[in-house]
């Protein structure tokens, strides 16, 4: 019902209500605003407050130098240098799409790029580490700096920071050995190695950096500085934690002998190779590479491109990223002879002056294995046949432990290590594999292989042929467990930890994984054979190491690699003789004999090693030269 | 029906025989009209408007450079000129409106539709039209043209036709500047537009069943444009108004959209405390706070202010309202009474709805706190409605004093 206009002030019952309503609809607002303002301001204004305080303290990090790779003299193998790197905190952005291609636009000018290759980099950054800024390009000059400073209102989200970059001034050097290193990944974040960490932060994601990485991180310092909605500094600096640099890592490289043996990989014409020298005694890493190798720079970029990772990786390059010296699987020819001697020297399959003839061949279950060159030895006994590399001596072995229970010459190879993990301070080493009649008859009864274990298979292994599978470092730690009578010493490339003032916080001397007794006389019979195999004439190396000017012991061998390919070349030398201190195992894939490619390039590591006044593990460079040649022509 | 009364002075009438006692000549204040005013109605707009230039003071200093005092200078004037503006208003009697409510409504409703045409935008929106020294905001000033010319159309409505004809057109008549004002577009004015007939109606003693009607109208409405219409793909609301509208229930999901200005809000707000952060008000200070002179003053005041602050300012918004409803009950006329009602809602459903947004239980909408926030337009109308208020109490004063001299 319509109000009737009185005029003067309506005062119905029904006005009466309906102001009366009025007041409390404005009453019940009131009450709720107060109750509302009472709960957020009295009741929690703490928490907000520390929101509001939250809100603007923001802590910038100041990372903290990595640690310092050196070489045993402590030449510097790979450090940082700083470098200005030009960044966008993709958060920041605006979020408006059109004033966020402005910004970006902006952005690709001032650092040379296009447009798409900026997105391109934030596209494939974020991918992987989604809360980390993007970083566009390393090494800005100082004017671009300049110019971020004056238009930073202008460029929300975009930044120069002054990043630590790993260097490595001895370039290619050892790249196999040290990894690179990145931000640590979202999936990296999970595992309980990394949770100390956040996103943003650098771990080592490879070899020694990976290995060694809590050492070498260091521990970042951050500063708290008071800041505005838009990130800029305001007020003083509320805090700062200096940042803790990295422990140095002092390894047991020897960076002469590395850039030796790597110079001696890489004169066959581009075939791929691995080379180790390792101390006999502790296990030492003298030098460790793989050929080809890369340039560890390229991680250094702030993204690798899926192209240069593909040539990086693929067979068709050799893939460079792949270490053959603990990552290859060969059989190795006639280098395992000395493991099949003492396999049956220790198992008394034969005594060093046990007479065996070698007729040129022999005849196996109708299939003939010969000599590798054709030739007839004779009546011959041990040291003889490894001088000579007898196949039908070994041929004989190998037939004869076929026949034994015991799988002496298995037994034995893996009692040295082959076919298992050395247990080097390197991730992603590989295992390998010594064929066993229980191995091939198990894979025949699930049908993968087309004939089960013969006795030719224990005559092809007795010479390193077959199925066995293994690396250089494998066998560099068997020869080396042949020299020093049993310790099967567990390879390390970590010397010990320096703080940044060079004290010593940590010294490795990693324990030989294990010991088999190896009688003195065997191993004497042993190193004279391969003495005699380098040093005297008609042995397989006596070419390559006839002249050479310090006794050694070595052993040649060609492995089979198949109908269509080249034969792979190995040698492996311990030396001085008769009382070794290093062992140097060289293998060049598709390199023919032992002595046509693996023999010389461990010749030059050896002259290395020796002519190198401070080599470890040798008094003097003349002594073991005036014993020479001579003595044991 | 009357029309509108001159103002009478008391005294200009009396016998020539002179009196003892007291005075015959009237006093400056009687002079000027100040003296009828209602004092706690002025006392309460006053205290608003200073309140509202110490915030700007302290919090807007460093907002254009060179020019620490641009805002508080340019409230200042707007301040001068509205109280002007409310003193000049007071002393016309306001029922000459009633005359003019077919001007007026033609007056809000072209305004309105000039600045669809040749307004300037801002964020999307055209809401102003540009003068040399002043954006001019059509549908501030339309708010008290549409209660003054609905109110009269109500009046006028009321000897003709049956009750849900005369509801369902001052329905239209309010509704249509309403949905121009939702084409800006600004959903907080028109929501204002709708609030303002729906007083007058309610005043005016439509039948509570048409309420309920409507009510149910606008509930299918909501639904409509919330839910349904983006369901079948025709949205009625740009992405960032439906944001906006409901990210409110929503507040902490994502900090960097529209929920952020909500978040900020609150943590502004409630780090106040019992009795502010003053100079350490990082929230205003530090730039995290949007719209911080405008939309979001009250959470400027909660910040530095705190609790008591706060309330103080609310408890002059209330001082307001109770006058404003006072006001409604001693009206001389139904026609006063409405336009009041149209007033209070007006000013109720503004602070009802800006504070409530930076206390987090109001969606966001562009509605300015009633002569808190920064503005000229704003400022300006609320003086003007004020004004209407004053005269509506002015008159009340006048009708009852010249009964009582009748009466003598």
């Amino acid at each position: 019902m319509y109000l009737p206009d009185r005029n003067r002030a309506p005062t119905t019952s029904q006005f009466a209500v309906r102001v009366a309503v009025l007041g409390g609809v404005a009453l019940a607002m009131f009450s709720i605003i107060f109750l509302r303002l009472w709960y957020l301001q009295v009741l929690s204004g703490d928490r907000y407050l520390e929101e509001a305080q939250n809100n603007q303290i923001r802590e910038i990090k100041v990372p903290a130098p990595r640690g310092e790779i050196l070489d045993r003299y402590g030449k510097v193998l790979v450090d940082n240098r700083t470098a200005l790197a030009l960044q966008i905190q993709t958060q920041d952005l605006p979020v408006d799409r059109d004033q966020r291609k402005r910004v970006l636009k902006r952005v690709a000018d001032l650092a040379g790029m296009s447009l798409e290759d900026v997105r391109k980099e934030i596209r494939e950054q974020t991918k992987e580490l989604p809360a980390s800024p993007v970083t566009l390009k390393r090494d800005v000059a100082y004017p671009l700096v300049y110019y971020l400073q004056e238009h930073q209102t202008e460029l929300p989200g975009v930044s120069v920071e002054r990043v630590f970059v790993r260097h490595y001034p001895q370039g290619t050097l050892g790249a196999h050995i040290f990894g690179y290193v990145s931000e640590v990944t979202a999936d990296q974040l999970e595992e309980p190695r990394y949770q100390d960490l956040s996103p943003g932060d650098q771990v080592g994601q490879t070899g020694l950096e990976y290995e060694y990485d809590h050492l070498l991180r260091g521990r970042d310092g951050a500063t708290r500085v008071q800041v505005d909605a838009l990130g800029r500094p305001r007020g003083a600096q509320l805090s700062s934690e200096e940042a803790v640099p990295g422990d140095s890592l002092r390894t047991t490289l020897d960076s002469q002998i590395q850039a030796s043996g790597e110079a001696a990989l890489a004169q066959f014409g581009g075939l791929p190779g691995a080379f180790v020298a390792m101390d006999v005694q502790d296990g030492e890493i003298l030098g460790l590479g793989s050929y080809p190798t890369f340039d560890p720079s390229i991680f250094t970029r702030p993204s690798l491109s899926p192209a240069l990772y593909k040539r990086l990786s693929s067979e068709q390059t050799g893939a460079p990223l792949a270490d053959r010296a603990i990552q290859g699987l060969y059989p190795t020819g006639s280098t395992f002879k000395p493991i099949t001697a003492v396999a049956a020297l220790e198992s008394g399959l034969i005594t060093p002056d046990t007479p065996v003839t070698d007729t040129g061949s022999i005849t196996v279950d109708t299939i003939e294995f010969k000599n590798a060159g054709g030739q007839a030895f004779g009546t011959i006994t041990l040291p003889t046949a490894l001088q000579v590399s007898s196949d039908v001596y070994f041929y004989k072995l190998g037939l004869e432990a076929d026949s034994e229970k015991s799988e002496p010459i298995q037994t034995w190879a893996s009692n040295l290590g082959i076919g298992s993990a050395t247990g080097i301070d390197l991730p992603a080493e590989v295992d390998g594999l010594v064929p066993t009649p229980e191995w091939r008859n198990q894979l025949y009864d699930q049908g993968e292989t087309d004939r089960p274990w013969s006795a030719g298979d224990s005559v092809n292994l007795a010479v390193g042929q077959g199925d066995l599978q293994t690396n250089p470092l494998q066998m560099a730690v068997a020869y080396a467990a042949i020299a020093n009578g049993g310790d099967l010493v567990r390879p390390h490339l970590a010397q010990r930890v320096e703080d940044a003032s060079g004290r010593v916080v940590q010294e490795f001397n990693p324990a030989p994984r294990g010991h088999v007794d190896i009688d003195p006389e065997y191993q004497g019979a042993i190193l004279s054979g391969m003495h005699a195999g380098a040093m005297e004439p008609g042995g397989t190396s006596y070419p390559v190491f006839g002249g050479f000017p310090v006794d050694i012991a070595g052993k040649t061998g060609t492995a089979e690699r198949g109908l269509f390919e080249e034969d792979q070349s190995w040698y492996i030398a311990l030396a001085p003789y008769p009382d070794p201190k290093v062992v140097v195992a060289v293998t060049i894939e598709q390199g023919g004999f032992g002595a046509d490619a693996a023999a010389p390039a461990a010749s030059q590591i050896l002259a290395t090693y020796f002519e190198h006044p401070n080599a470890p593990g040798h008094a003097a460079p003349e002594a073991p030269a005036e014993t020479g040649a001579g003595a044991y022509d | 029906m009357a029309t509108a009364r001159v103002p009478t002075r008391p005294t200009a009438r009396a016998t020539p025989r002179p009196r003892p006692f007291p005075s015959t000549r009237p006093s400056a204040a009687e002079r000027t009209g100040l003296a009828y005013l209602d004092p706690l109605l002025a006392f309460a707009a006053i205290g608003l408007i200073v309140f509202s230039i110490v915030t700007l003071a302290v919090t807007t200093k460093g907002d254009v450079a060179g020019n620490p005092y641009f805002f508080v200078i340019r409230q200042s004037i707007y301040a001068v000129i509205g109280i002007a503006l409310m003193l000049a208003i007071a002393r016309v009697d306001y029922s000459r409106f009633r005359e003019l409510r077919v001007g007026l409504y033609t007056a809000m409703i072209s305004t309105i539709l000039l600045v669809l045409v040749v307004g300037s935008a801002t964020r999307g929106t055209r809401r102003w039209i540009e003068f040399p020294f002043f954006t001019f905001q059509p549908s501030e000033l339309g708010k008290v043209l549409l209660v003054a010319a609905l109110a009269g159309f109500a009046i006028d409505r009321l000897r003709r036709t049956s009750e849900r004809q005369r509801t369902a057109r001052l329905l239209l008549l309010g509704l249509a500047p309403a949905a121009l004002i939702f084409l800006q577009p600004d959903l907080g004015t028109g929501f204002v537009y709708g609030v303002i007939t729906m007083a007058v109606l309610y005043i005016a003693g439509v039948h509570w069943t048409h309420f309920a009607a409507v009510g149910a109208a606008v509930v299918a409405a909501i639904t409509l444009v919330l839910v349904i219409a983006p369901a079948v793909g025709l949205p009625v609301l740009k992405g960032y108004q439906q944001e906006r509208l409901t990210s409110f229930l929503n507040p902490s999901e994502d900090p960097r959209d529209s929920s952020y200005q909500i978040n900020q809000a609150l943590i502004a707000v409630g780090s106040g405390g019992k009795t502010g952060r003053g100079d350490e008000a990082t929230q205003a200070q530090s730039g995290f706070l949007p719209e911080r002179h405008t939309d979001f003053i009250f959470a400027v005041v909660g910040e530095r202010f705190g609790f008591v602050g706060a309330a103080f300012l609310l408890s002059l918004y209330a001082l307001l309202i109770w006058r404003a409803l006072r006001i409604l009950t001693i009206s001389k006329n139904l026609y006063g009474s409405m336009i009041a009602a149209g007033i209070a809602s007006m000013l109720m459903f503004q602070v009802f709805v800006n504070v409530g947004m930076a206390v987090g239980i109001m969606p966001i909408t562009g509605i300015p706190l009633p002569l808190m926030s920064y503005g000229g337009s704003s400022v300006l109308v609320t003086f003007l409605a004020l004004g209407l208020l004053q005269s509506i109490y002015v008159q009340a004063q006048l009708t009852s004093k010249s009964r009582a001299a009748t009466a003598l």
